[in-house]
């Protein structure tokens, strides 16, 4: 059995989420601040790719970085960058699917902060940068983590905008669930099942982490 | 005056007006909830920003609209207790404590005024405690301990006992008024409980719909308390409205009986306290039917209708001590309102 989805998957979703959990967590902290209309329309938009079906996903990130469009075409031309079909085109497709899941967890965690606690933070002297990383991200955390992990989770199982923006090509672009497909689609129903196996025992990890961090964040 | 206070700041349907001095002496700002007493305290800590006015507290301009001064709330040496004590969940006690002081001391010395002050505050054997593993009581002494530490100008306290039940509540009042007389500068109270102000304050203002209706000692106030939502604030269950007959008589509206009393001019509204009545003929005695007894633990009280009294008129409350009660028990009885307790009130 060649593990390359395995590590491809993983360094994709790994990637995608490290670069969510900077964006996830700034947008949220922003937005929880800003006035009532205008958080209401960017909500809006960034939660959009939750409810989204992924091919939609795929199409219009397709619209926008395939070969012949705008963004991709320039880079193309100019830096001879093909963004689709390589191994890390798949980023493209998990991050904006799992960004809704980052930030709005995290825009939860920090709206259900308790602001007397900075209130009292400012009162007793302590700087608005002590507060924020001392005082408001502990309290976020569970939030935060439970944010990243799920994102992770989601980013792993992503199918339908990775196949439409990275394809499927065994030893480059394949992925646990794109692998899945396949061998289903050309009757290696042995092969497949072990990768379904595979992606189960991940996910049960996964999951394991998360409700070991909720009873750890509760004793604490 | 230690502390000059004069803020304005509107909200919906209502606007604050906010305007006190307070020595060094515990002033304490009496009202019903909503009324803009904890609002107040955050105008003067700096969390809220007032629409216009001026906060001085020692010399020090903490706020002005006029000069365009506005300090940050870490310049403003005040100790805010809120509420609920906010104390970080994620800290320890000792830690806590050390934020008090973080600002301004470091290293050894910040190590040794933080030992100090949870030795102070009884706190040392709970210093590696987490606020959510400690008791109601504990959590004040870290949070009075935690405010202490820094050396505040003035101490505001935002309903300290509310979150307490009434043995601790009792304990910690205690505590609290120690921390008081050793401090020795200006102490504001918010609180809406009255047998709390009248044991901690020196002073007392009564705040309504976020206006102070009345200011004075606390036995000035208590005394007289000059208007109906004050009277009821100190305790008195009892409030009728006038109807002015002339300077010496009025009939009492909500209880539906006549009164003489030397009327000030512009009372227009009467309150007697359930402990002032007396029982038997008087000034102001009236034949009274016993409409329910209600037993209290170390009193009673008894609820009086006059006999003449017309349709619709609202029950009077006395209270008494039980054995004063065991001894008249009856259906039907006289009682006298004393003239010199019944309080003149402006609606």
């Amino acid at each position: 059995m060649d593990l390359y989805p395995l590590w491809n998957s993983l360094r994709i979703a790994g990637i995608s989420t490290a670069i969510i959990f900077f964006l996830g967590i700034l947008a949220a902290y922003y937005i929880a601040k800003a006035p009532r209309a205008v958080k209401g329309a960017l909500d809006v938009i960034l939660t959009l790719p939750l409810v989204l079906p992924p091919t939609v996903v795929g199409f219009l990130l397709l619209r926008l970085l395939g070969p012949r469009r705008p963004v991709g075409a320039f880079l193309l031309e100019h830096f001879g960058l093909r963004l689709t079909m390589n191994w890390w085109s798949a980023i493209f497709a998990t991050a904006v699917v799992i960004f809704p899941l980052m930030y709005r967890t995290c825009r939860g965690a920090f709206e259900s902060f308790d602001e007397s606690l900075a209130a009292a933070g400012k009162t007793l002297g302590l700087s608005n940068t002590y507060i924020f990383w001392k005082i408001r991200m502990p309290s976020c955390r569970p939030g935060i983590l439970a944010g990243t992990v799920l994102a992770f989770a989601r980013a792993l199982g992503e199918y339908g905008a990775t196949s439409m923006i990275a394809g499927y090509t065994p030893g480059r672009t394949a992925t646990i669930s794109t692998t899945v497909y396949q061998l289903w689609r050309i009757n290696e129903d042995g092969l497949a099942f072990r990768w379904v196996l595979v992606n189960m025992a991940i996910s049960f990890v996964v999951l394991l982490a998360v409700n070991l961090l909720e009873k750890r964040e509760r004793r604490r | 005056m230690a502390l000059t206070v004069d803020i304005e700041k509107r909200f919906k349907g209502f606007t604050l007006r906010a305007a006190f001095e307070a020595g060094h002496e515990t002033l304490a700002l009496l009202g019903a909830s909503g009324c803009g007493k904890s609002m107040t305290l955050r105008c003067i800590a700096g969390i809220e920003k007032p629409d216009r006015g001026r906060i001085v507290l020692d010399g020090v301009t903490l706020f002005d609209s006029e000069k365009r001064i506005d300090l940050k709330p870490q310049q403003r040496r005040v100790g805010l207790m809120f509420q609920h004590y906010a104390l970080f969940p994620q800290m320890t006690v000792g830690q806590n404590v050390a934020c008090g002081a973080r600002a301004f001391l470091k290293g050894p010395a910040l190590d040794k005024a933080v030992a100090d002050a949870l030795n102070a505050f009884g706190l040392a054997e709970l210093k590696d405690r987490l606020p959510g593993q400690l008791s109601g009581g504990q959590q004040q002494r870290t949070a009075l301990a935690r405010i202490m530490i820094g050396k505040p100008e003035i101490l505001m306290l935002d309903e300290p006992f509310s979150a307490l039940d009434s043995h601790l509540r009792f304990l910690m009042e205690q505590e609290a008024r120690q921390v008081i007389r050793r401090f020795g500068k200006t102490v504001l109270l918010v609180s809406h409980n009255r047998d709390e102000v009248f044991r901690m304050a020196d002073r007392v203002a009564i705040l309504r719909e976020g206006q102070i209706e009345r200011i004075g000692t606390r036995d000035e106030v208590f005394r007289d308390p000059g208007t109906r939502a004050a009277c009821i604030l100190t305790g008195c269950k009892n409030v009728s409205a006038i109807r002015r007959l002339d300077d010496h008589h009025a009939e009492a509206l909500d209880w539906g009986i006549p009164l003489a009393l030397p009327l000030e001019a512009d009372t227009d509204t009467l309150g007697i306290r359930m402990h002032s009545i007396q029982p038997g003929e008087g000034e102001n005695a009236f034949r009274c039917r016993v409409e329910e007894v209600i037993e209290n633990p170390f009193s009673f009280t008894v609820m009086l209708r006059p006999v003449d009294a017309k349709e619709g008129a609202v029950p009077i409350g006395w209270e008494m001590e039980k054995p004063a009660w065991e001894r008249l028990k009856a259906q039907e009885l006289t009682v006298h309102f004393p003239m010199k307790d019944i309080l003149q009130l402006r609606g």
